[in-house]
């Protein structure tokens, strides 16, 4: 769901600034959300920000762990059963998909891909409000690479507002970091720049860093449009949906649980899912030996009929979390009610919003942003396949009107999008696998239960 | 040209002189442009003899003409500049017939108040650089809009050459069976282009790798005539340019993604900005296919020459009526190669 790696510190500099380097390449990042970092440590790079340490020892056990992989997945994986696996987060959908691992996985243990990627759950309604704030107030919209192509109303997206529509042409300017925003502030400061913050636990500490940052500069024309949201929420509404918890029509075993959310989060928030709901939860590495030994842990778990939280990525994550970027995020944000996610409709206290305390820093508040839900596209699926209830393949726009080039949905939107990931990187195996498909007829009912869950 | 007299007429200030409207009006300024910059760098008789056109003769055989037009922003990087770029992308993509490449044409559009010294700069690049392709660059043209309304300088070049005889490349004819090889690490010029962008402040040494090729093409075919198709892959990158092939022939490919060289700074680099080396350009490396009985030897004419030291046979090509690019992972799984899906941005997810 978020792109981080680990980088090694090399030089450590005036003001939180640090140097790393990654197989020869070199970047200045903050090391705001993080204490006591040395030259040499290895810390885990997001958005220009190191959110977590890394634990030497820990990521030798791991190592140690991954050399059993090979002989022991086979054996513990129990031929009469069969294994429902939902990795929540878009980073492991993307990894399944770029490694093929599901090619190397047993066929009776099924991946459900989750709506763990911050683009694509964001509401067209959202993108709309940003478009309209680039277009029609006249401000810098400073936004992440990863928003820019998302499809809004009337065909719109943040770039074609970009290239002009109409008389009008939006200023959008892609940055790397939250910290490149408010540097566009800072020297543009004739005009006024508003950060367009999306993503999920990992993303928001970097956006309160600046918030803060703007509050001590004193800068009158740096204000941020906040889409945080919440991955614990979002994990919630998938185990209530009816499908899930009453009917047991959605069979759903296990979760692998996110890396680098987790990394800010720490494993204690799964560990209600794991009793309330008896899931068992593995937090999972990015790499696909990661990936490999949280499913074989989560075999491991259900067929000894236990649900605990397991940690395989303890070199990054701990029970608690990165607890300086806890009590930032909480100094700056506070709950919203409940937000519109792509795909899963209203969701109650899932995203975040910003304090009183900082509202000059807060778009929303300045321009009067009001929010307008926007239906997708109707025979689009995203929400049946969100949920497990079915796959990219089965849905009938998946690869003709709906394609990575021309998204109709959420899945299509990022290459961590379910139908993206497979559109992208797992068609071939469709014409081998012919797969019932559902009479328009059926996908409108389906379309109509979606609804139904959400509310 | 000739009729400007010298002496009469204060020289160009290639230090502090800036590009403008007059330097594209058709009149004395314009001439004295050419004759000072153009024509001092690219010096050759077609260029003196101060026509329109250029007029030359032509060997026996089949003709290839490409064109090519450069935007490229930074317009100096690590390991060249627009100038150089735009002699080895026209040359490239003469080359990449079997051709040898002949002659070149160039055309520039300036934007007003462009620093002459960066001009000059460009120019004695291209210079530099058609002279060591052996490619003189014989006939041109200079326009000037209004500051605002280009990006500094807009270079397109046009390329002539001729085909051996015996000689049939195109991308229409990979067949099943083939091997595809890669003539060097994949994913520089576009890495050390991105790194220079000013919002990703990023340090490393990877340079571009822009260079001629058709140095490299001549030993490959005078050692294997019959090769099936050449092609450089720039913008969209190794995994575009063979989607590109696999379409035109009606094939399908798998790729070893071991196999595939990319430098550990440019893998890093893209880790960084969540981009994926087989999607991003390259200005001096090419791809081969050719039947699998020419494959080693093919390869051992490409690693013996400068530009192909790090070639690799890198996939297969087999039947498929869906034309899909395929890859076998490190991690011994498969995916597609797809085309590129709109542009590579930098991505935080």
């Amino acid at each position: 769901m978020c792109l981080a790696i680990p980088v090694k510190v090399v030089e450590l500099r005036d003001g939180d600034q640090a140097m790393v380097d990654v197989g020869g390449v070199r970047k200045e990042i903050s090391l705001a959300l993080v204490d006591g970092i040395a030259v040499g440590d290895y810390v885990i790079l997001h958005v220009g920000f190191a959110i977590q340490k890394l634990d030497a020892e820990e990521a030798e056990k791991t190592l140690a762990l991954f050399a059993e992989l090979d002989e022991s997945m086979g054996g513990e994986v129990q031929p009469e059963r069969r294994y429902h696996i939902m990795e929540f987060c878009g980073g492991h959908t993307h990894a399944i998909s770029r490694y093929g691992l599901s090619d190397l996985l047993p066929d009776n243990i099924r991946l459900i891909h989750g709506p763990g990627c911050p683009v694509c759950v964001l509401p067209i309604g959202r993108i709309d409000n940003a478009i309209d704030l680039a277009l029609n107030k006249g401000v810098i919209l400073a936004s992440y690479g990863d928003c820019l192509r998302v499809p809004a109303s009337g065909g719109l997206s943040l770039l074609k507002a970009k290239a002009g529509v109409g008389n009008l042409r939006a200023d959008v300017r892609m940055v790397y970091s939250s910290a490149d925003a408010l540097k566009l502030a800072q020297d543009n400061p004739g005009r006024e720049v508003v950060f367009f913050a999306i993503g999920f636990e990992t993303t928001t500490p970097p956006t309160a860093v600046v918030i803060q940052q703007a509050e001590r500069l004193g800068l009158t024309n740096f204000t941020v449009f906040c889409n945080h949201v919440l991955t614990p929420s979002a994990i919630a509404n998938i185990l209530e949906s009816p499908e899930v918890r009453l009917h047991g029509t959605v069979p759903l075993d296990a979760f692998i649980g996110p890396a680098h959310v987790s990394t800010v989060i720490g494993s204690q928030p799964y560990e209600h899912f794991a009793e309330e709901y008896e899931k068992p939860v593995v937090i999972a590495g990015f790499e696909p030996l990661d990936v490999m030994q949280a499913i074989l842990m989560l075999v491991r778990q259900l067929n000894e009929g236990r649900a605990e939280v397991e940690n395989e990525f303890s070199r990054a994550v701990t029970r608690e979390g990165n607890v300086k970027a806890q009590n930032l995020v909480a100094e700056v944000f506070e709950l919203r009610k409940s937000f519109e996610w792509r795909g899963l409709n209203e969701v109650p206290y899932s995203a975040l919003r910003i304090k009183a305390k900082y509202a000059a820093f807060d778009a929303e508040r300045r321009y009067g942003i009001e929010y307008k839900s926007v239906a997708d596209n109707k025979a689009c699926e995203c929400g049946a396949i969100l949920r497990g209830l079915k796959r990219p393949q089965d849905c009938k726009i998946f690869g003709t009107v709906c394609t990575p080039e021309n998204p109709m949905g959420s899945c299509m939107v990022s290459s961590e999008g379910a139908c993206a990931a497979h559109y992208t990187y797992g068609r071939y195996k469709d014409a081998s696998d012919p797969s019932p498909q559902p009479s328009p007829r059926e996908s409108g009912e389906r379309g109509t239960t979606k609804n139904a869950v959400g509310t | 040209m000739s009729n400007v007299r010298k002496g009469y007429i204060r020289p160009v200030d290639f230090k502090h002189g800036r590009v403008d409207m007059t330097h594209g009006s058709g009149g004395r300024a314009m001439a004295q442009l050419i004759e000072e910059l153009f024509l001092a760098a690219f010096d050759n008789e077609w260029l003196r003899a101060a026509n329109d056109n250029a007029c030359f003769a032509v060997p026996n055989g089949r003709m290839v003409m490409a064109t090519d037009s450069h935007v490229v922003s930074p317009l100096f990087f690590p390991g060249g500049d627009i100038g150089c770029l735009s002699v080895h992308g026209t040359v490239n993509d003469v080359a990449m017939s079997g051709a040898r490449p002949l002659y070149l044409s160039a055309s520039f559009i300036l934007e007003e108040g462009f620093p002459l010294a960066d001009l000059k700069r460009i120019v004695d690049s291209m210079a530099q650089a058609a002279r060591e392709a052996g490619v003189p660059i014989v006939t041109g043209d200079t326009k000037v809009v209004e500051q605002g309304k280009g990006d500094g300088v807009f270079i397109t070049t046009t390329g002539v050459g001729v085909v051996p005889e015996g000689v049939n490349i195109s991308g229409d004819r990979a067949r099943p069976g083939d091997a595809i090889l890669v003539s060097g690490t994949l994913g520089d010029h576009g890495v050390a282009i991105m790194a220079q962008r000013e919002s990703l402040g990023f340090e490393t040494s990877i340079r571009s790798d822009t260079a001629a090729l058709h140095g490299l093409v001549a030993a490959m075919v005078a050692a294997v005539p019959d090769i099936h198709a050449l092609r450089d892959p720039t913008r969209g990158g190794l995994a575009t340019t063979l989607n590109e092939i696999a379409r035109q022939s009606g094939v399908g490919m798998m790729l070893r993604e071991e196999a595939i060289p990319v430098r550990q700074e440019v893998e890093a680099a893209c880790e960084f900005l969540g981009l994926d080396p087989l999607y991003v350009a390259n200005e001096g490396k090419l791809i081969c296919l050719c039947a699998a009985e020419h494959a080693d030897e093919l390869l051992a004419v490409m690693r013996a020459h400068p530009l192909g030291a790090e070639a690799a046979i890198i996939g297969a090509v087999h039947e498929d009526p869906q034309h899909f690019v395929q890859m076998e992972t490190g991690f011994g799984g498969k995916r597609i190669v797809d085309w590129l899906t709109g542009e590579q941005l930098p991505r935080i997810c």
